[in-house]
């Protein structure tokens, strides 16, 4: 989001920062898009819907998926600690 | 091993003991500073495992054995909100640290104004929310006690569900009300629950684990072989319901950030961002262990136990089924842990709301601030050890009213389905300036009205069935599961999508119509811009945002320019360059003495000490004390315009004073002048009296001095007529000025009697009109039309001069030498030209006026030579002298008063 005082170039390592926030914030939404897959499986008896294993298997995939990721941007974003000199976005 | 009912008993004592102890430690730690692993992210991702409730621990497998996958739902919401932290708990926890939040209730109230009612409303719905959840822990506890009690030797408390749900909540509100409300601690922090509720965690997730664990490998033999099971399983994990997965997943969403429980450990009891950042992934992770055995548990239940087994309680009578009873116990300690757990931190969240957002308000009303002050801190505390106790009781009326049939997570979801109605005032609240405390309230009532008519209600049977047939007063668009028509839905979805629809629906409706106060919209601000605010605490450093904070509040009660100042002042004393100095102890008590000047020592001790001490204080705290302190600044502003005002008015009275002790000077001497000027014909008559007195004059010499005395004393008269006339103008009784055209017709001899009938105004200055001989050229003074009293003067001074009216002119015609060179050049004759103008004595004392008086009339020379050429200007320019025109001319802003014997008495205006 372009703000007021911001330089339109930063430096590479803010930079990199500034997409790993981008990257936290687009996880939720891959992750709830992976989730509502199962919207599109059919009905049980309308079709052929998947295995139980399979179905069970796809949902603990796309949840463990999500956290590792999250665990490695959490990491990623406290070594890169708070940035003192901009100010955080809110977004 | 055999397991007897009282041995159960007393391993949960032992465990409950044991949780005491922890809890001990834990505060005991925290007095002595030793707090630091006590707030490591370890213990706040644990402390957050309260989500996961009997209702998890049980319930879960319940839910998959009836309800297939969907029990995930409730768990992936929750999981997609931690993961999104950067987007959405941070600046829940930012606001909640930066304003000290205390409650979810605490937070609506503080963004909307700080209204007690938003706190009011949303403290009544979360109880009423709460309590089919309180119910639902108690009730798997007498569930698992009975679980065990089948066919075991026990007591009557095993036959009696109630009976050890009476005694459980007991305990429960001991423990709570020991730990939790002990003290009132103003950051609502309880180090001692936290470590509890950590333990507890640990010890849940162990137990489903283990009972998991012992279920693949144990029963199933291994993961493929679990997995061959499970597809084999005749229940469908899939259902088909996409609508109640996808409700769900929202639900648990919404219902994860505004449970009060949640809200208290995830918000109240953070830190920083740190634990945060750990917890986004880790809780997923946490949620994600405890679901993994689900299934498995649940299949492996279905296949195994007998027909009919409540799958709720798969997790217990699995293992005790299969004889292994040290693994059933664990697993019974696991469910007592997530039980107790929730119902203790939920009590303290509720308990809190209620003594701080219902029970204070009532007390304070109506009572002054000394006594009440006092007294709170016991009256809260109270109403907290009452208010645990209140909704333990309510939690227990719920359990026996609804009996032990329901399924857990059916009324788990009621809960959830309440709570979430905080949703739409929350998120507006922290994301939308024009949210307002109206809109709020309105969504809230009726999300709360709609929740409740459609769901709450109808779980414990207080609807007639007639009403659910045919609605209420036949009525059918209010049935409550088929509201406007919409029929054929899930009740819970129906219930969830009008309520939220509704509410979110009026929130933005009213807030959009109504007005914030000025409160409302700051805090609105404040919470909107959380992380551009200045006075945001930082996760790590606090040294220099003290400083900042100081700084910024110091500005509001000094002015930013003088703190500023200040500051530099003191960060130069250190030897530090910009403006921010080091918090030393001498600079915090030279801020405080620099503070004690706006607003008083005891309120600058209080900022600043709030400040330096390190506790979490927002310039919203102390806008109070500011605002009174701009408030006082505001009124010695007003005061010291007032007393600029009033030194004005003294000096313009001072001004006045004097120039009416001059005015009566002149006064004075004008009288002395006067009284002098009379006695000279007085001497005159006394003296030609005395001498008719005497023998042998001659008949022509009596008559001649009968004549001088005659004239004199006729001369005295006039004198004294028009020192009269002269009186009525001086006393302010008519205008001083005359229209300028009767001025110049004064001189002409008036129709009757010689008055000058055209002057105006007639009343004084009329009666010494052109009296006596209305010659213009005669040697003797003849009255003129002077209406004007400095006028009056001269001519007095005129007639004691003996007729000639020469004094004034020495006194008066500099301004109009230019004028007397012009009108000789034009006329020829240089010498002749006079003209004599007069400045009313008042006005130009300075000038005309004091010649006057120090001249003195009777010390004039007699018939000097301007007399002479006065009267020939006069003779030669007509009967009045010189034209009126050509005078004005001559003296642009004077006027011509009248023109007599030659002398054109011109008066100029001060």
């Amino acid at each position: 989001m372009a703000r007021r005082g911001r330089p339109p170039f930063l430096d590479r390592r803010r930079y990199r920062r500034t997409r790993l926030r981008d990257a936290a914030c687009l996880l939720p939404v891959l992750g709830a898009a992976l989730l509502l897959v199962p919207l599109l499986w059919p009905a049980s008896g309308q079709g052929t819907p998947p295995s139980n294993a399979g179905a069970l298997l796809y949902l603990f995939g796309v949840w463990a998926g999500p956290i590792l990721a999250a665990g490695i941007l959490s990491r990623l974003l406290r070594s890169g600690g708070q940035p003192e000199d901009a100010p955080e976005d809110g977004l | 091993m055999t397991l007897t009912f009282n041995t159960l008993v007393a391993v949960s004592l032992v465990y409950v003991a044991l949780l005491f102890a922890v809890a001990f430690a834990a505060e005991r730690g925290a007095r002595r500073g030793r707090d630091r692993w006590l707030r490591s992210p370890l213990v706040y991702t644990l402390s957050l495992s309260i989500y996961c409730t009997a209702w998890t621990f049980y319930g879960a497998v319940g839910y998959a054995a009836r309800s297939g996958l969907e029990f995930l739902t409730i768990y992936l919401g929750p999981s997609l909100v931690m993961i999104g932290w950067w987007w959405t708990l941070r600046r829940l926890v930012r606001i909640g640290r930066a304003q000290r939040i205390t409650s979810i209730a605490d937070l609506l109230s503080a963004r909307f104004g700080k209204s007690g009612p938003i706190g009011a409303i949303v403290t009544l719905m979360a109880v009423a929310g709460i309590t089919p959840y309180i119910a639902l822990q108690l009730q798997s506890i007498s569930l698992s006690f009975a679980a065990f009690a089948q066919g075991m030797a026990g007591g009557r408390m095993a036959e009696d569900a109630g009976l050890v749900a009476i005694w459980t909540a007991a305990g429960l509100a001991l423990f709570t009300v020991l730990f939790g409300t002990r003290n009132l601690d103003p950051s609502e922090r309880h180090h001692g629950i936290v470590m509890a509720i950590a333990v507890e965690a640990v010890v849940k997730l162990v137990a489903l684990l283990a009972v998991g664990v012992f279920v693949v490998w144990g029963l199933a033999g291994g993961v493929a072989a679990t997995l061959e099971r499970i597809d084999a399983s005749p229940v469908p994990l899939w259902q088909g319901e996409g609508a109640r997965w996808a409700g769900l997943i929202l639900l648990s969403a919404a219902a994860f950030v505004t449970l009060p429980r949640m809200f208290h450990v995830m918000v109240v009891e953070n830190e920083d961002d740190r634990q945060l950042a750990v917890a986004s992934w880790a809780f997923p992770l946490y949620v994600l262990a405890m679901s993994l055995f689900v299934v498995p548990i649940a299949v492996m239940g279905l296949d195994r136990l007998p027909a009919g087994s409540n799958p709720d309680l798969f997790v217990l009578t699995l293992p005790l089924a299969e004889g292994e009873v040290a693994l059933s116990l664990l697993s019974f300690l696991g469910g007592f842990s997530s039980a107790t757990s929730m119902v203790i931190v939920a009590t303290i969240a509720l308990s809190t709301m209620v003594s701080n957002h219902i029970v204070a308000p009532l007390f304070l009303r109506g009572r002054p601030a000394e006594q009440s002050s006092r007294d709170l801190r016991r009256v809260v505390l109270l109403s907290r050890r009452l208010s645990v106790a209140g909704v333990l009781a309510l939690g227990y009326l719920y359990f026996r009213w609804t009996g032990t049939g329901a399924a857990l997570s059916a009324i788990g979801l009621i809960a959830f389905a309440g709570v979430a109605q905080i949703l739409p005032a929350m998120v507006g609240g922290l994301v939308w300036r024009g949210a307002t405390a109206r809109g709020a309230g309105a969504g809230l009532l009726v999300g709360a009205a709609v929740w409740a008519w459609t769901l709450f209600l109808p779980s414990f049977g207080a609807l007639p069935p007639e009403v659910h047939a045919a609605g209420p007063w036949g009525l059918d668009w209010l049935r409550p599961h088929a509201l406007f028509g919409l029929e054929g839905m899930d009740p819970l979805l129906h219930s969830v999508l009008w309520s939220l629809a509704l509410n979110t629906l009026v929130f933005l409706g009213v807030s959009l119509v109504t007005f914030p106060s000025p409160v409302e919209r700051l805090q609105g601000e404040a919470f909107v811009n959380i992380f551009d605010s200045a006075v945001a605490p930082r996760a790590v450093g606090r040294g220099g945002g003290e400083a900042e904070e100081l700084l910024v509040i110091a500005g509001r009660v000094l002015g930013q320019d003088a703190a500023l100042d200040f500051f530099r002042r003191e960060a130069e004393a250190q030897g530090q360059s910009g403006h921010l100095p080091d918090v030393t102890p001498a600079f915090v008590a030279a801020l405080e003495r620099q503070l004690a000047g706006s607003v008083g020592s005891a309120a600058a001790h209080a900022i600043v000490s709030q400040v330096a001490k390190g506790a979490t204080v927002t310039v919203e705290d102390l806008m109070a004390v500011a605002g009174e302190a701009q408030r006082i600044m505001d009124y010695s502003a007003r005061l010291e315009a007032k007393s600029a005002e009033l030194e004005r008015t003294a000096r313009a009275l001072r001004e006045a004073l004097g120039k009416l002790t001059r005015l009566a000077e002149q006064k004075d001497a004008f009288l002395s002048r006067i009284s002098h000027e009379l006695r000279t014909p007085m001497t005159a008559i006394r003296s030609f009296s005395a001498i008719l007195r005497e023998e042998g004059l001659r008949p022509e010499e009596v008559r001649r001095f009968a004549a001088i005395v005659e004239g004199e004393a006729e001369r005295l008269t006039q004198l004294l007529d028009e020192l009269l006339d002269l009186s009525i103008p001086a006393a302010g009784a008519h205008p001083a000025r005359p229209a300028r055209g009767a001025a110049v017709r004064c001189h002409r001899p008036g129709p009757g009697g010689g008055r000058g009938g055209a002057v105006r105004p007639p009343a004084g200055p009329a009666r010494s009109g052109c009296r006596g001989d209305p010659g213009l050229h005669g040697s003797r003074p003849s009255g003129t039309g002077v209406h004007q009293p400095g006028l009056q003067r001269a001519q007095v001074l005129r007639r004691t001069g003996s007729g000639a009216a020469h004094r004034g002119a020495s006194a008066g015609n500099r301004d109009c030498r230019g004028f007397h060179r012009q009108r000789a050049r034009n006329s020829g004759r240089r010498a002749r030209s006079g003209l004599r103008i007069l400045r009313p004595p008042a006005l130009c004392a300075g000038a005309g006026g004091a010649r006057w008086g120090g001249a003195g009339p009777g010390h004039l020379p007699r018939g000097d030579g301007k007399a002479g050429r006065i009267r020939d200007l006069s003779a030669r320019h007509g009967r009045g002298g010189l034209s009126r025109g050509a005078a004005a001319e001559a003296c642009p802003g004077g006027r011509i008063a009248c023109v007599v014997n030659g002398i054109s008495t011109i008066f100029l205006p001060a």
